[in-house]
């Protein structure tokens, strides 16, 4: 009799948890009952969502075209991630090796570079390891010397972003083994976000690698003392595109407003708004914009930089991927 | 839109969502807790100590197996839960659910012994003597529900990989204050905490005003 009672109780449950949930559901107007509205979802690094310029490009966006953009910031790699998963349209990314990658096993298509600025090496005015002035390999030669030896530290992002994999590469280029530095004492690894480790590199009065829109928001509201020590070298470019999610590898992900999305990102307004971005709060644009320079070649040399750097068999995205949308590319 | 209007926007959604995610909680969880209390059955034990033991769960982690839940390549994924409020209302209904059993279940079992003897002693029958329980658990399973909307507007985790923190979407109070950290906002950061703070001491108290209203009124 007493079990019997305890079946009656756990039905009740269960018909309450299926009607509270599916009246809930109803209620938010989401899930199974949603009305599909054009909802555009961009998977992006921090880099760019921190320094505010996505909700700017939000804004102008979407009062020209009848789609609603949400942003998810995080770490190039889980950005790539969530795409691939099928839980991003588009990408907006800094990381060509991952880019490639995301192009060649299907997930993306019609690739654009958007805009490009530089990374900067950071570190204390003092400079104990004395880099102000040397070429870049030289500079990193006499962090690890001077690291070794503990009088600096080097602070990594250590989350396989794409300013992680950037200085992965430039350890590389300076004939370093980052595997093999990153066992080192004065070599230590945040697994935060850039702001973060820029605030741990001062504490720590250590050295890292920054993004200059995140480090110039730092800097500007005096949470950083860290001075730039190396930039605008060609190897310490940075370039963002953005990329659609493959609507063969995804056909629930919304293509055609990624694609607006991307062609109103290298519009003559998107690649304004990105110019101007930063100019009266920090003195200095954050971004550059990308289009016209490569496509009139405006600057040889930044655009042969852009070229060496983020092409992909000396294209921007290779015909293969551009799935019948050769207009992004004229 | 003003940063004004965005806050106000931001702390009414997290009222609604850790709101909505409490009474699903309290719905599904206070009869489970009822029974738990009342009722001897086998394997009782097991059960309360597994909501016991749930209740030490961290929300990043339960945030991270709804993620892969409600993901588009996840067995959930059809539903599109994904990134909407619903889904942080759900997750947050599941994280806080066995702290509503837990403290209904001690609350029930704490009073027990005395008074459903005294009722029985007195000539009431077995469901008389379970009422008289209920009644005099009241204030301990008002507490219950009030420690579940704590912990659910607390939390960080589920709304922040469930969620997204999509601005204008699913941006509830602590997935900003944690975003306008790692802007550098600081200012903004502490004021989202205030008002977090606000909600939560006007909620308990509000509980509390509750509490001795619904027991006076109970016994009259």
């Amino acid at each position: 009799m007493r079990n019997k009672g305890i079946g009656v109780w756990f039905a009740v449950i269960v018909v309450t948890v299926l009607v509270s949930v599916l009246g809930t559901t109803y209620f938010f107007g989401v899930g199974p009952f949603e009305q599909r509205r054009t909802k555009l979802v961009v998977s992006t690094t921090t880099s760019l969502y921190d320094t505010g310029l996505l909700d700017v490009i939000e804004v102008q966006f979407e009062e020209q075209y009848v789609i609603d953009v949400y942003f998810i910031s995080a770490g190039t790699g889980i950005a790539i991630e969530y795409a691939m998963r099928g839980d991003a349209d588009l990408i907006l990314v800094h990381s060509p090796l991952h880019e490639l990658v995301f192009l060649e096993d299907g997930y993306g298509v019609c690739r654009k570079i958007i805009a490009y600025n530089f990374f900067s090496i950071v570190g204390f005015a003092a400079d104990p390891a004395n880099i102000s002035g040397t070429i870049l390999t030289q500079a990193l030669t006499r962090i690890v010397d001077a690291g070794r030896e503990g009088e600096v530290a080097w602070v990594s992002r250590g989350d396989n972003s794409g300013t992680h994999t950037k200085e992965k590469s430039l350890w590389s280029i300076a004939g370093f083994d980052w595997n093999e530095l990153r066992n080192e004492d004065w070599y230590m690894e945040s697994g935060l976000g850039m702001g973060k480790t820029l605030l741990i590199a001062d504490e720590k009065m250590a050295y890292t690698l920054a993004d200059i829109g995140t480090y110039l928001k730092y800097y500007t509201d005096g949470l950083v003392s860290l001075e730039v020590l190396i930039e605008q070298v060609p190897d310490m470019i940075n370039v963002y595109s953005a990329i659609a999610v493959n609507k063969n590898y995804n056909p629930q992900a919304n293509f055609d407003a990624a694609i607006t999305f991307i062609k109103y990102l290298a519009s003559t307004d998107g690649q304004q708004l990105l110019a101007d971005y930063g100019k009266i709060t920090y003195g200095r644009s954050l971004f550059f914009p990308a289009v016209q320079l490569l496509a009139q070649n405006t600057d040889p040399t930044l655009t042969q930089w852009i070229e060496d750097y983020a092409y992909f068999n000396g294209e921007e995205c290779p015909v293969e991927y551009q799935d019948d949308h050769p207009e992004l590319y004229r | 839109m003003a940063v004004e209007t965005e806050i106000v926007e931001i702390a009414v959604r997290t009222i609604g969502v850790s709101g909505a995610a409490t009474l699903l909680a309290a719905l599904w969880g206070i009869p489970l807790g009822i029974i738990l209390g009342l009722k001897r059955f086998r394997g009782r034990r097991v059960i309360v100590g597994f909501f016991n033991a749930m209740m030490g769960l961290p929300a990043v982690a339960l945030g991270l197996l709804l993620y892969l839940l409600f993901s588009q390549s996840g067995p959930l994924g059809f539903l599109h839960l994904l990134y909407t409020p619903l889904a942080i209302v759900l997750g947050q209904a599941v994280l806080i659910t066995p702290i509503t059993v837990s403290f209904t279940t001690s609350t029930i079992e704490a009073i027990d012994p005395e008074i459903k003897d005294l009722a029985t002693t007195l000539g009431a029958s077995e469901t008389e003597a379970s009422m008289a329980v209920l009644k005099e658990s009241i204030g301990g399973v008002l507490l219950a529900v009030a420690a579940s909307f704590n912990r659910a507007i607390a939390e960080l985790g589920v709304a922040i990989m469930v969620g997204g923190n999509l601005r204008g979407l699913t941006r509830v109070l602590t997935t900003s204050i944690a975003l306008e950290t790692t802007r550098a906002e600081l200012d903004l950061g502490i004021a989202l905490t205030i008002i977090l703070l606000v909600i939560v001491f006007a909620v308990n108290a509000s509980v509390n005003m509750l509490q001795s209203k619904v027991r006076s009124w109970l016994w009259k």
